[in-house]
């Protein structure tokens, strides 16, 4: 038997793309997913704050994943749950091992890669001193305290402001632990504007920018970590050290695509996103294998997960129905100044219906700034935003018209800081 | 003349909230914003978020919020009134784990089903 169309990860991203592939007529549809449930990372993301785009409500995470969840079982949608995926192939089969079934080898007519991301661990970014008890992401902490009951320590320090460890700062201090400092290596936080002030401030958590961790000191266990601030190059000035007394440290420094069965089935990966390189309707490089969601890369807001992955569904739907689609001229989107990526890399004009949504990040906080889309040297399209940063992701959205227009096969997103 | 943050979602527009003028707000994008700005300064409030034991289940945590924001001051009463619950399988989303929660008037309810 061929599935139509087969999605690995139960995440936002898989359950959105597999209900969008059933609408849009796919007949037999599968999720696979290594867990034990369908919801992925919002399991552990018990704090509200999503939603608010897709249901015009602010659910938790458990409530967000739970709408899909009940959607899915609403429908004949096949799912194998504890199944974990052990490779993908360009010619669309799927191999995947669990208890109850075995090995297997499953075919598709279209595949959707829904695998989410994992967080960076301390070794990724090599911090000096010993290797105590003590030390984790704040990922994981996530998943102790809300998921399992465990307590994770009673004296904490954060290394990294991105919205995971915020999230955990105030999720560790109503737990009763005293949460000592937020430490970002940037002169900016990663994290959204409003987990620093529903987070740290609400519970007077200092927050010290463009400071790192030079030591960690304990024996069996993290007795103190030294955090010094940093000059412009991000090196530690000598004399700017801080000592805590603490017995935890929680590193929230980033997110990483889990992309490895994508290389390994010889998907072209971008670099600067860590993830593949997606056409407008989500499809990598190797036809009929789409990507949605963290895989592709990092988002802040689940609802943009559940857009992006609706497209990817319903594209790999019509793929599975009607075979591949020439999707007319190909144009390339480039980053131009102040610009870290775009998604998507690339686009089919023939493909976009009336508006091309491209979303991308900026390497520094900009308070008024305006977005330019060049075709060689004209400018083709402009938009204003107001408080750009690296934290937020930023979308626009490029009319078809002005695509069929391009002369070049290449355009650049560039922004510039106004006054 | 007061500047706060507004946490109504994550454009997070920067508020200016007269005291001298009955809290007139300017800066915010929608109206949630304005509302914002005046109960922050007169009766701040939060969603609570949190996790209760559960009978012998796995996940051993059901997740839980408040269904209205309780005032600021009663956010560790909220959580130590959590800490006494204890609940046993079948649970859904919506149930209600402790009504009128340390007299809020907000209801924790559960987040999961397990
Ligand atoms: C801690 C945290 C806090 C967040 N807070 C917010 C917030 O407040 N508001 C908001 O809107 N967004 C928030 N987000 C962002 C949002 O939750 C994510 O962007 C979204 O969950 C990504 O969905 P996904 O389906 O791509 O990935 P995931 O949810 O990670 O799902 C991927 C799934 O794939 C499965 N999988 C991976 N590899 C395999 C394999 N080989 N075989 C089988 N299955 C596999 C995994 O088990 C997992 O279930 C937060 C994210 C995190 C991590
Ligand atoms: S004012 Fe409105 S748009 Fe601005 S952050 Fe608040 S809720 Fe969001």
């Amino acid at each position: 038997m061929i599935y139509d169309v087969i999605v690995i990860g139960g995440g936002p991203a898989g359950l959105a793309a597999a209900l969008e592939a059933k609408n849009e007529g796919a007949e037999k549809v599968l999720i696979l997913e290594r867990d034990r449930e369908l919801g992925g990372i919002l399991n552990q993301c018990i704090h509200n704050g999503f939603g608010l785009h897709h249901f015009k409500e602010e659910l938790t995470g458990p409530e967000y994943a739970g709408r899909f969840i009940e959607m899915v079982k609403n429908t004949d949608i096949e799912v194998s749950l504890d199944t974990m995926v052990l490779e993908v192939t360009k010619e669309k089969q799927v191999h995947c091992v669990s208890k109850t079934e075995g090995y297997r080898i499953l075919e598709a007519k279209a595949i959707v890669l829904a695998m989410g991301c994992r967080e960076r661990t301390r070794g990724a970014i090599s911090i000096p001193g010993t290797r105590p008890a003590g030390v984790l992401t704040a990922g994981t902490a996530q998943r102790y305290v809300n998921m399992e009951g465990y307590m994770v320590g009673k004296r904490i320090v954060i290394l990294g402001s991105g919205d995971i460890g915020l999230i955990m700062a105030r999720r560790m201090t109503l737990e009763g632990a005293k949460v000592l400092a937020c430490i970002e290596l940037m002169p900016y936080s990663g994290g959204l504007t409003r987990n620093i002030v529903q987070c740290l401030h609400d519970y007077d958590i200092p927050l010290y920018l463009s400071h790192t961790i030079v030591d960690i000191k304990g024996d069996k266990r993290v007795e103190q970590v030294v955090a010094a601030r940093v000059d412009e190059n991000r090196r530690p000035i000598p004399g700017t050290e801080m000592t805590f007394d603490c017995d935890t440290l929680l590193l929230s420094v980033g997110l990483i695509p889990e992309n490895e069965l994508t290389k390994n089935a010889g998907i072209e990966i971008d670099k600067r996103t860590k993830g593949a390189v997606v056409y407008e309707n989500m499809q990598t490089e190797t036809e009929g294998i789409f990507a949605c969601g963290n895989v592709v890369h990092v988002h802040d807001l689940v609802d943009f997960v559940t857009a992006e992955s609706q497209r990817a569904g319903r594209a790999a739907a019509r793929c599975a129905l009607a075979g591949g689609v020439d999707g007319g001229k190909t144009i390339t989107m480039k980053n131009g100044s102040a610009v870290t990526y775009t998604v998507p890399q690339k686009i089919r004009t023939g493909n976009v219906e009336k508006l091309c949504e491209l979303f991308f990040r900026v390497n520094k906080v900009m308070q008024k700034a305006e977005i330019e889309v060049l075709d060689g040297e004209n400018v083709i399209a402009h938009f204003k935003r107001e408080h750009l940063a690296p934290g937020e992701m930023e979308k626009i959205a490029l009319p078809r018209m002005l695509l069929d227009k391009a002369a070049g096969s290449e355009l650049v997103v560039s922004v510039r800081e106004v006054e | 003349m007061t500047e706060l943050i507004c946490i109504g979602c994550p454009k997070g527009c920067h508020l200016q909230v007269d005291e001298e003028n009955n809290y007139e707000v300017s800066g915010a994008s929608c109206e949630k914003g304005a509302a914002y700005g005046k109960i922050e300064l007169t009766d701040p409030r939060r969603v609570v978020t949190s996790t209760v034991r559960v009978k012998g289940a796995s996940p051993a945590r059901c997740s839980v919020k408040t269904n209205a924001a309780v005032p600021k001051g009663d956010i560790f009463a909220v959580m130590k009134a959590l800490d006494a619950v204890e609940l046993s399988s079948p649970v859904k989303i919506g149930d209600i784990v402790i009504a009128n929660v340390c007299g809020t008037g907000a209801d924790v309810v559960a987040t999961r089903n397990i």
